[in-house]
């Protein structure tokens, strides 16, 4: 085959029989497998990052509908206040059956025998026990609603909220699932009646921990988080500019500003829960600081965070080309003003875009939160950063524990609101970086 | 406390504030309009007077709140009975624990309340639980005379700072004002303060190095008081519960040696599965990709590097466990006809492939880096003499860089001894030492998690083990950092 081809190519051929046979086709060969390798491990990397994805959305964009049953709720006054003492005693109002309302209701919307104590059960069983304190909140804010009849959006219980969604697969024989037949005829005859409703899930952004699905939410965790990045924002971005400014700009280069070189580079590479350690250890242990408190956990994210920082600013202080500091320094500025005047204001570009990279990884950081008593069941919002709160991945960390089918699909509604954050945190990061950064 | 701290915090800095603007301005009026017959300008002349008023200030008031609860605890500590004293330390101690409780809710009682403990007609305990104190155990008389005394004390010492502190920041000030004149020079004063105040943040670097290795080292020290350092470094049983009582062992055992089996095993099938898909595709889009692909391939990439863990959790306990539980169970039915699944939903085979798509990004990208660095003159080399692209790349290239990317993988393999919460999740919590990646193993850092979350007490070596183990892993990870950090920088100055 080699003859044919080279005896009629060039008139400068050596004759044929002494080419040797490279192996042209195998290394070619070779060459294509080689490509195709690449070509895979890349393919084989995004297929994982959309499963991921892909996982996450499919099983939590359900978590942002939440069906509720609106039932015209009779705040009857036999049941709330039956000796009338509210006057005298308002702490009776926190302490009504309120339950009884929501079955008062059920029942009269259904038509079931309020005698048959089973089918009642069945029935009240479909509604969010949360329903109480629902209740509760309106009288409680409102005492003049006792006596009449107002439309209450209550919220179903999740295994009714999973089955409205279709999630539970009714082919199943009825002892197995968690929804019976009976239950499934009320959904229907709710749902015709126009009382039942899938409504955009508010719950989800404001509520606290819940045993609940339907009254979980992430609201408390959020703004525990939210506490937190102040705190690392406030404290690692001051200290990180300040730190970087004196190693590039005024160190002398001896063996000691080596060592915190090296020693930086390896900070960032220590695994997060040894901060966790050094948290619990410091700020709670000998410090007195308290538990589960956003302040512990934002001065932990503070120093994880301090390396990431340091390393951006470096080396967007770096970047800024020696002749603006000749300049500045030439015009009499002294060293301090070029570099604050001058340098810095070029180089903030950079540095805030390694601000904010550091404070998504701090956003999303779970591992040394457990450690400083953060995995807490934190229903209430927190006032200060000192009270005892929780933070969104850890909120999730606490969800992913929970069998029941509703909370899967919270925990992935939490993940992708996480995400989300992270997303824009990053869009804003390159954005910055698009629109300021500079060539020299 | 803390509220009366920051309050004196804030007059200190209002007082800074004052000093600032009146600095300012009396440098103005020395200049007589004329600037230039100051040395520096009027905003260093108030920065200065600014400085003189806050820092020796604020620096007496951290001192002060740092030593004075030290003090008080001392002298109430001492003023304890005798009864109390003679019964040891640890008593001591939670007397004056106690004591503390009490004074926290005498503030919250009033007159006749007190009254009526003070003659004795009321009960301790039960006074302040109705208050929503709870007391560790039955009230004593003479506490309530300590916790007067620990009131009164603390609130003598909280005036006495409020009042030193802020004559100490008001003299700063008067000081600094007086001494504006025209040749001042401020500026050079100003930025003394400034480099020190930047030499100081770049100390906490060494500062947090310090205060891990230091504080779990103690941490540590203490766990092996009463653990012996060969039976945790050696041991080949972790299980940390007391013993029943009475019987030989009194306490659990802590043995290393499975945890770091399972931490190894783990991070072991994560390189394995994340080191060639990471280089093959450093290397496609280093050497074959076109820009377009380039710029598109390698962000979406490191995607996966910047979600956070917990979803990786989360992806291994919904996704891929399961997955890997119910496909095992159907090859298992094609080849034995038993549909029984011999892979569990928790296992090392689970942990270790969702921390290899974690890894993925890291190996592709820090490799990536290590190869465009390698000089084009040794691919137009090779490539001259003949050889196709995948040969330059395998005997010229990947030589070329090999250092590079051993150090990267030591990085990577650091990251994977030290990841939590995928393995946390996805790898289980049985101690074990065995071989079959299908079943469940643990991890140090699970272990840590596991033996600090919930209500503890920080004096059992079931939670001071937790120290141990974190200072084991600094120290592996320290290793791998450093070495790696080393080969890199060694590798990068040969082409430069």
């Amino acid at each position: 085959m080699t003859e044919i081809a080279s005896s009629s190519s060039s008139a400068y051929a050596r004759p044929s029989a002494t080419r040797r046979d490279i192996g042209i086709k195998r290394r070619y060969a070779a060459e294509r497998r080689f490509r195709a390798y690449g070509m895979a491990a890349i393919l084989t990397g995004l297929f994982f990052l959309f499963v991921l994805l892909w996982t996450v959305i499919s099983n939590g964009y359900t978590a942002f509908q939440q069906t509720t049953v609106t039932l015209p709720i009779e705040f009857a006054e036999k049941i709330i206040d039956p000796k009338n003492e509210r006057a005298a005693n308002p702490s009776k109002l926190m302490s009504a059956n309120y339950p009884l309302l929501v079955r008062d209701a059920l029942v009269k919307a259904l038509g079931i025998d309020p005698a048959n104590r089973a089918d009642v059960k069945k029935a009240t069983d479909m509604i969010s026990a949360s329903a109480r304190t629902q209740l509760r909140d309106i009288v409680v804010a409102n005492p003049a609603v006792i006596g009449t009849t107002v439309n209450v959006p209550l919220l179903a219980e999740g295994n009714i909220d999973s089955a409205n969604k279709g999630q539970i697969d009714l082919t199943v024989e009825e002892s197995k699932r968690k929804v019976n037949d009976q239950q499934i005829g009320w959904m229907k005859t709710l749902t015709d009646s126009g009382a039942m409703t899938k409504n955009f899930n508010t719950g989800i952004f404001t509520f606290g921990a819940s045993s609940r699905p339907e009254a979980a939410g992430i609201g408390v965790a959020a703004l525990g988080s939210l506490y937190m990045m102040l705190i690392v924002l406030a404290l690692a971005l001051p200290i990180g500019v300040a730190a970087s400014i004196y190693l590039e700009e005024f160190a002398p280069k001896n063996r000691l500003t080596d060592l915190i070189e090296v020693n930086i580079n390896n900070l960032a590479a220590v695994p997060s829960i040894v901060y966790g350690l050094l948290g619990l250890s410091i700020f709670i242990n000998f410090a007195g600081m308290p538990r589960s408190a956003a302040l512990v956990g934002g001065l932990v994210l503070t120093l994880m965070t301090l390396p990431t920082i340091i390393i951006a600013t470096r080396a967007a202080l770096k970047a800024v080309p020696p002749s603006i500091r000749s300049a500045a320094l030439g015009l009499g500025a002294s060293k301090m003003q070029t570099i604050f005047h001058h340098v810095l204001p070029l180089a903030m570009p950079g540095v805030l875009t390694g601000t904010i990279i550091g404070l998504a990884h701090a956003l999303g950081e779970t591992a040394p939160l457990l450690l400083i008593g953060m995995v807490a069941f934190v229903v209430d919002y927190p006032g200060s950063p000192m009270e005892p709160s929780t933070a969104l991945p850890v909120q999730i960390y606490m969800w992913a524990n929970e069998a029941e089918r509703a909370f899967v699909e919270r925990t992935s509604g939490a993940i992708m609101i996480l995400l989300i954050f992270l997303v824009v945190m990053n869009l804003g990061a390159i954005l910055l970086r698009r629109r300021f950064e500079r060539r020299w | 406390m803390s509220m009366n701290t920051s309050l004196i915090l804030l007059l200190i800095l209002i007082v800074g504030l004052a000093a600032y603007l009146a600095g300012r301005s009396r440098a103005f009026a020395t200049s007589n309009g004329k600037l230039s017959v100051l040395h520096s300008l009027p905003g260093y002349h108030g920065m200065y007077a600014a400085i003189c008023a806050v820092i020796p200030a604020a620096i007496i008031l951290a001192i002060w709140a740092l030593a004075a609860p030290a003090y008080i605890d001392g002298s109430v500590r001492g003023a304890l009975p005798e009864a109390v004293h003679s019964q040891g330390a640890a008593t001591t101690e939670l007397a004056l624990g106690q004591v503390k409780s009490v004074a926290n809710g005498l503030k919250l009682l009033d007159e006749a309340e007190l009254a009526a403990l003070n003659n004795g007609s009321a009960n301790l305990r039960d006074v302040l639980a109705a208050k929503g104190v709870p007391l560790a155990g039955a009230g004593e008389a003479y506490m309530i005379k300590s916790a007067e005394q620990f009131n009164s004390m603390t609130s003598t010492s909280r005036m006495l700072m409020a009042g030193v502190v802020l004559l100490v920041a008001v003299a700063g000030a008067i000081f600094a004002l007086r001494g504006i004149t025209a040749p001042f020079r401020a500026r050079n004063q100003v930025e003394r303060v400034m480099l020190w105040a930047l030499m100081l943040a770049s100390s906490i670097a060494i500062l947090t190095t310090i205060g891990i290795v230091g504080s779990m080292l103690s941490e540590a020290i203490r766990f092996f008081n009463s653990v012996s350092p060969a039976s945790f470094f050696f041991g080949t049983v972790w299980d940390p519960r007391f013993a029943a009582a009475g019987s030989e062992a009194t306490q659990g055992q802590f043995g290393l040696l499975p945890l770091l089996a399972g931490t190894l095993y783990i991070a072991f099938v994560a390189m394995l599965f994340a080191v060639p898909i990471g280089l093959f595709a450093a290397i496609y889009m280093s050497e074959y990709a076109q820009p377009v692909v380039r710029s598109i391939a390698k962000p979406l990439l490191e995607i996966l590097a910047g979600i956070p863990t917990i979803v990786y959790g989360f992806f291994a306990l919904v996704t891929v466990g399961p997955f890997l539980r119910d496909i095992s169970a159907q090859l298992n039915g094609l080849v034995t006809g038993s549909y029984v699944s011999f892979i569990q939903a928790q296992s090392v085979l689970t942990a270790g492939i969702v921390m290899g798509i974690m890894l993925i990004p890291f190996v592709s990208s820090l490799s990536d880096d290590i190869i465009t660095q390698v000089p084009r003159a040794l691919r137009d080399g090779s490539l001259g003499l003949g050889a196709t692209r995948s040969e330059t790349i395998k005997k010229v290239v990947l030589p070329a860089a090999l250092p590079g990317i051993v150090g990267a993988l030591l990085l990577t393999a650091s990251r994977a001894v030290g990841e939590t919460m995928i393995v946390v999740l996805a790898a289980g919590v049985a101690a074990r030492m065995q071989l079959n990646p299908f079943e469940a193993m643990t991890t140090v850092t699970v272990k840590i998690v596991n033996q600090l979350t919930g209500d503890l007490e920080f004096n059992s070596p079931q939670t001071l083990v937790a120290f141990a183990l974190g200072i084991t892993l600094f120290c592996i990870t320290l290793c791998l950092n450093i070495y790696a950090l080393y080969i890199v920088r060694k590798y990068r100055e040969q082409y430069e």
